[in-house]
């Protein structure tokens, strides 16, 4: 007892690394803060400073001031629309089918399937992404072609499907697999007997959703929202696939800046409308952690 | 719950499971059936498209860059990161929020905000290291590090690394061998695990490859798209199936592998 407080003692047992503040143990650390502070910390600080900079180097604002034009805005409300509506979506139809999995065999073939089929379609966006869906409602999509012989024309006037609407649907395509992935744990927190417990009490089903079931899984579900949003707002590659350079959505607009010409006039924008995309994401996840340590209170 | 619930419960679960079922398997249906069109409309079903992926050079060329890309992010990404946080683990435990705070990070730097950064860092890892694509390994291993780390860290957690390290240490092992014959043999599901994720993001990259132009499975996929679209969605769903194939393997054999965990206390 009287050893264990005594830096002497302390010493005595580790003689190589010592109990200094600098010791040899930081050398096992440093490989890996080194490759991070080249590739991960680099960058980000090149961004962030490259939003600030004018071209001559000097300090300005005036990069962010570029976000306010009217096609950049409307870049902006394209894919925060888009972004609210599938994470929206695809945390209720997510929390659905997250649900009627739950329901079943805890170890079953189906909700092992589910699980593992989940995995692979939240990891699938990108360009096979494009493809699946031009393959399935573009205008000579099987299902396109399928309905409209038997009378019934999604698309009637307009085609959406390269429109705010049709990439949602295609967003809810990974959204929906991420939900369940990460609300399933919450709703198998739910433990029978608070259902039973309501009915003996005399409530209804109702009741049970609406006083204790509701309740509990709200932040869950409210943090795995925020999580869905930040994922569909990251999202690149299905867009880029799908539409043309520099069509009105943020990443494609920072496409257009890294590929063109327009780079060279001024080179802080790519990094403003970035650095915009990370306080965003970050504003967003700091939510998603912070709702995320309310709901592990009472899941285990 | 009664009977009457009891069945509500099942006739919601069969139709939900139904539609959603639907959903998700009509584009890989519908891929299938894409890719396997003929020239014009009357014409038979044909695999013409599937022969063409041999053809197609870029292709070709782009899966085996994109394996090799996947096998070099996956051993970079354990060499870094599983010798670190075993280290920090066991003799810098106050720095490991730092750790999981920057392993965490690129969740919250999209990898087109990213990619912002990473181009002049290209320009310069172009000209005075390597010109070729192989080079991407070094953004990928980023982009991997949150995956890899929640899957490495889980392993780490459920075995008692003091002990084993300690006791391997007092027998004169040094610190090669206890990563080695000691801890790496102890957590293989979660090893398998993180190079699995790392294996199936790089097979899917894009963003990066695309921007930095360097010309990746994906990139060519797309490439390829502009110019006959039935060969590329043949690829596309042919990677998604392999990618479901892994997976399953992977849920079958980490439940396997998750049984020979070392637990302290418990005999085998």
């Amino acid at each position: 007892m009287i050893a264990a407080g005594n830096p002497a003692v302390d010493n005595a047992a580790r003689p190589l690394t010592g109990g200094r503040r600098f010791s040899l143990s930081w050398l096992g650390a440093a490989p890996f803060f080194a490759y991070v502070g080249l590739f991960l910390l680099l960058p980000t600080a090149i961004i962030v400073i490259g939003s600030f900079r004018t071209l001559d180097g000097s300090v300005t604002l005036s990069n962010f001031s570029g976000i306010a034009k009217p096609f950049m805005a409307r870049a902006f409300t394209n894919s925060l629309g888009v972004s609210v509506v599938s994470a929206v979506g695809g945390a209720v139809l997510g929390a659905i089918l997250a649900y009627a999995v739950v329901t079943g065999n805890p170890d079953g073939l189906l909700r092992r399937s589910i699980m593992s089929a989940s995995g692979v379609l939240a990891q699938f966006g990108g360009v096979a992404l494009a493809f699946a869906f031009i393959a399935t409602i573009g205008t000579t999509g099987f299902v396109y072609v399928f309905l409209k012989s038997h009378g019934l024309d999604i698309y009637g006037n307009t085609v959406w499907f390269y429109d705010p609407p049709g990439i949602t649907l295609i967003y809810l395509y990974f959204q929906i697999p991420l939900m369940v992935l990460v609300f399933l744990p919450a709703l198998d927190g739910i433990r029978p007997q608070w259902r039973e417990a309501t009915e003996s009490l005399g409530g209804s089903t109702w009741h049970y959703w609406r006083y204790v079931a509701g309740p509990l899984l709200a932040p869950a579900f409210l943090g795995c929202t925020l999580l869905l949003f930040a994922n569909a707002f990251s999202a690149y590659a299905t867009l880029s696939a799908l539409l043309t350079n520099g069509s009105n959505y943020v990443p494609l607009q920072i496409q257009a800046l890294l590929t063109g010409e327009t780079q060279q006039s001024q080179p802080g924008l790519a990094q403003a409308l970035a650095v915009t995309m990370v306080m965003i994401v970050v504003v967003v996840m700091s939510l998603y952690t912070m709702l995320q340590r309310r709901t592990s209170k009472w899941l285990r | 719950m009664n009977r009457s619930q009891r069945l509500k419960l099942g006739i919601f679960r069969v139709v939900v499971l139904l539609l959603m079922g639907a959903f998700f398997l009509m584009p890989i249906g519908a891929m299938l059936e894409f890719s396997t069109r003929g020239n014009e409309v009357t014409s038979p079903r044909t695999l013409d498209a599937w022969v063409r992926i041999a053809q197609t050079p870029g292709l070709v060329k782009g899966i085996y860059t994109s394996l090799e890309l996947a096998v070099i992010t996956s051993l970079g990404m354990l060499a870094l990161l599983l010798p670190t946080m075993v280290w920090v683990r066991l003799r810098l435990p106050r720095i490991s929020r730092i750790v999981e705070f920057i392993c965490l990070l690129p969740l919250t730097v999209p990898a087109i905000a990213l990619v912002v950064g990473l181009k002049p860092l290209y320009i310069w890892v172009n000209i005075n290291i390597t010109p070729s694509v192989l080079a991407l390994a070094f953004a990928y291993l980023v982009l991997v590090l949150p995956y890899s780390y929640r899957a490495l860290d889980a392993g780490l957690a459920a075995i008692d690394l003091k002990t084993l390290s300690e006791a391997a240490r007092s027998l004169g092992a040094g610190w090669g061998t206890v990563m080695l014959r000691i801890i790496i043999p102890n957590m293989p599901s979660a090893i398998l695990n993180a190079s699995l994720l790392s294996v199936a993001l790089v097979l899917g990259e894009y963003t990066v490859a695309n921007l930095l132009n360097f010309q990746n499975l994906q990139v060519e996929i797309a490439y390829v798209g502009l110019t006959d679209a039935n060969t590329s969605t043949a690829v596309a769903v042919g990677a998604l199936l392999l990618a479901f194939v892994l997976l399953m393997v992977l849920a079958l054999v980490g439940g396997r592998l998750q049984q020979q965990h070392y637990v302290p206390g418990q005999r085998a």
